[in-house]
């Protein structure tokens, strides 16, 4: 008999949310310009979390002088001295990680075991491995005394809030930049609680300013003639509306965007192992990561034993309650990609490829969409080569290595991609051929402040991560 | 007879493209003079199609050239250089005609190009271990970063510095492992043309560089939007082009060098080597060898 699980739900009482909350400009709240504002809500549930100010023109105007009087001070201290300020910062997001956790879960629907396990460590590690920079550019291999560009202007997507704004905010200050970040429409609230760890870690104001806000003010923080430096994750779409918008400019850009990576399983990998990876690929947060391993490609004399085990395993997975420590997969983030996950797993059926689905039950009210398999898929199917960005695996099939390895780079994107097999020289010879900035052997989706990530071809350019990612922020 | 009096040979110019020495498919070809308007030769006036021919070459080339090791790399590189030092006379020649200075300092300039090189050359071998490495990542993971070629690059020779300018801008781009596709200086493209013939016998496989001559106008815009070009050095681009082709070239997300000074006759340093590689980041398990048993 099968035993059913008791809920176990993370308690709320950590986290303490206000009705309401302003833009955060040379170290206060504030209301927007116009007074505009937009309701934050919880995708798991559709329950209002908050109400936050909406920065407009103005408001970006307002930030990046703030950032830009700030940038004397700040580039000009001892690098010892911010280092300091980054330790602290890393410091109380250790302390406040619980209550951060929860924030995130609530604001972003991704399962507490995530948000706790992944995303706040990693957090905190990125300001701690940053932190150390400050005082040793000079030896970062970008000659004596390397530059900071200026104001940064950051514009982060909604999958992994808190996480993004580390990989922008940490090197940027290490290098002695300051920044106005843009924290997704859909997920604003922990860039705030962010800048409230900023006034307990005494950082001097203007160095980091927050405006929440949708497109529009994205794209007035990328126009503004004072900022010096775009750093950008989200979609492919946007990335190259930014290069046509910063060309003929001084502006340096980091762009970190879509990707379709592939996961190739040899006849020679372990089963279990592989279906482990390819569940971590495509389902951790709910397959809402860039990097994510959409497209499955396992050799075909291993197909059916492959799919078996992994139709098995997608039957375990829990979904619901992302509060819940036994969740595997939580809500999407929003009703608008829900729509967006819905039309394009309907054109792979439409196009006539075969839609798999474990049983499961979802939550009546919130965003839900269940793990879900596509098979008899080929390269010109829509699902092998759109990124869908939620839990939709394609699977195709390939015979010899050559043909892995064809299969894997037939896309515009090159961020990431897998390879399972047991074979050490087969392992190198395919990532050496994979055109993808990240390759994951025998292991999928690992990060670590100091593995530089980004990708080749239409997934953007720049790293971010590791000494390379002090690069973007350095007048080098 | 004297040698005064012998009528000397005259070379047509021809493009270099995939190992070959096209004339244009579109049978132009435009008048090259000096700084003093006196006729020098009929340049070929290259095509888009001549372009689009030249992206072919260079991808075809592509994996050839990427993968080959980096010491056979430089190997052929030294031996462009090899090739270089003799035709010194030619390209004193060449240059001094198409820059308007004296034939010393002309000598001079090419004695510097053939040195630039040689420093390139050096390079293939080493800019992986500059820019790459281990990272010491939180856990029991072998993590590698490593620099690859982003691939097929469109080169905007300088106008002015048409040979030093001109090695300094297509070296770097090859000796990393890319393939390159190179519109010359459009007032002074001779030297580039001769380029075209140093590599041809060099070791170096057809279609690493593709030399066009021409519009620079013209021949850039097609490549700067040609969705199999990786990437772009704008330099031999004014700024009122420059953004253009950066606005074109955004498309597919290439890799943009903007156009800058530079004193061709200073320290390089890495910036163009780096400009067009990409990092490539490979995770593996380490596992353990105790009791523990399996390493993933």
């Amino acid at each position: 008999m099968a035993f059913e699980y008791a809920p176990a739900p993370e308690s709320r009482s950590v986290v303490d949310i206000a009705p309401s909350y302003g833009l955060f400009i040379d170290g206060e709240f504030t209301d927007a310009a116009d007074g505009k504002v937009f309701k934050t809500v919880s995708p798991a549930t559709e329950e209002v979390l908050s109400e936050v100010a909406r920065a407009g023109a103005e408001d970006v105007d307002r930030a990046v002088k703030a950032a830009r009087g700030a940038f004397a001070k700040w580039s000009a201290l001892p690098g010892a001295e911010r280092a300091k300020y980054l330790f602290r910062i890393a410091r109380i997001i250790q302390e406040r990680s619980r209550e951060l956790a929860v924030l995130e879960t609530l604001d972003n629907g991704k399962p507490i075991r995530e948000t706790r396990d992944a995303d706040l460590p990693l957090v905190a590690a990125h300001f701690f491995y940053y932190a150390g920079w400050a005082d040793k550019l000079d030896h970062a291999g970008y000659g004596a005394n390397p530059r900071p560009l200026g104001v940064a202007g950051q514009v982060i997507p909604w999958n992994f809030p808190l996480l993004m704004l580390a990989w922008k905010i940490a090197p940027a200050l290490a290098t002695g930049n300051t920044v106005v970040l843009k924290p997704a429409e859909t997920t604003p609230l922990s860039a705030l609680f962010f800048a409230d760890i900023c006034r307990q870690a005494g950082l001097p104001r203007g160095v980091v300013n927050i405006l929440p806000g949708y497109g529009d003010t994205g794209a007035a923080l990328v126009e503004h003639e004072d900022v010096d430096k775009i750093a950008f994750t989200g979609s492919t779409a946007v990335g190259k509306a930014i290069a046509r918008q910063i060309a003929g400019t001084g502006k340096k850009a980091t762009l970190e965007l879509g990707g379709k990576g592939a996961n190739i399983v040899f006849d020679d990998a372990p089963v279990d192992q592989a279906v482990e990876g390819i569940v971590t690929g495509i389902f951790f947060n709910q397959g809402q990561v860039c990097c994510a391993g959409s497209r499955l490609l396992v050799q075909e004399s291993v197909q059916d034993e492959l799919l078996d085990s992994l139709k098995r395993r997608l039957s375990t997975l829990r979904v619901g309650d992302p509060l819940d420590k036994n969740t595997d997969l939580g809500a999407i983030n929003s009703a608008e990609q829900l729509a967006r996950i819905r039309t394009l797993a309907d054109a792979g059926e439409a196009e006539g490829a075969e839609r798999w689905s474990p049983e499961c039950e979802l939550p009546a009210s919130g965003y839900w969409f269940a793990p879900t398999l596509f098979t008899n898929v080929t390269q010109a199917h829509t699902v092998a080569r759109d990124e869908i960005f939620g839990p939709v695996l394609s699977v195709l099939t390939f015979r010899t290595p050559e043909e892995a390895v064809a299969k894997a780079n037939n896309t515009q994107y090159g961020l990431s991609a897998g390879i399972w097999t047991e074979k050490g020289s087969r392992i190198l010879a395919v990532a050496n051929r994979l055109r993808a900035g990240v390759v994951w052997a025998n292991t999928f989706n690992k990060f670590d402040p100091t593995s530089p990530f980004g990708g080749y071809k239409e997934s953007g350019y720049g790293r971010e991560g590791g000494r390379h990612g002090l690069e973007a922020y350095l007048d080098v | 007879m004297s040698e005064s009096e012998r009528l000397s040979v005259f070379k047509t110019y021809k493009l270099y493209v995939g190992g070959k020495f096209p004339r244009s498919e579109s049978g132009r070809v435009y008048e090259v003079t000096d700084q003093k308007d006196r006729w020098l030769a009929n340049a070929p006036q290259a095509s888009r199609k001549d372009a689009r021919d030249a992206v072919s070459a260079a991808r075809k080339a592509f994996g050839g050239w990427s993968g080959a090791t980096a010491y056979n790399r430089g190997q052929v590189l030294y031996r462009v250089a090899e090739m270089l030092e003799g035709r010194r006379g030619q390209f004193t020649a060449e240059v001094a005609a198409s820059e308007g200075i004296s034939k010393s300092r002309a000598a001079a300039v090419v004695d510097a190009t053939v040195d630039r090189w040689v420093w390139y050359a050096g390079w293939t071998d080493k800019i992986g271990q500059v820019t790459g490495g281990a990272n010491p990542v939180a856990g029991p993971f072998f993590n590698l970063s490593t620099p690859e070629p982003t691939g097929v690059v469109t080169v905007l020779a300088p106008q002015d510095s048409s040979f030093l300018g001109l090695v300094s801008v297509v070296a770097p781009v090859i000796a990393t492992g890319n393939t390159a596709v190179v519109v010359a200086s459009e007032r002074s493209p001779l030297p580039a043309l001769s380029l075209g013939e140093v590599l041809a016998t060099s070791d170096l496989p057809g279609g690493v560089v593709n030399v066009l001559s021409g519009r620079t106008a013209e021949l850039a815009a097609p490549l700067a939007s040609h969705q199999d070009v990786n990437g772009i050095d704008l330099y031999g681009a004014d700024e009122t082009l420059a953004k253009e082709l950066e606005i074109a070239a955004a498309d597919n997300l290439k890799r943009v060098v903007r156009p800058h000074p530079v004193d061709f006759s200073a320290d390089p340093g890495t910036g163009r080597l780096t400009a067009f590689l990409e990092t490539k980041t490979v995770w593996h398990p380490t596992g353990g060898l105790g009791a523990s048993g399996s390493g993933y």
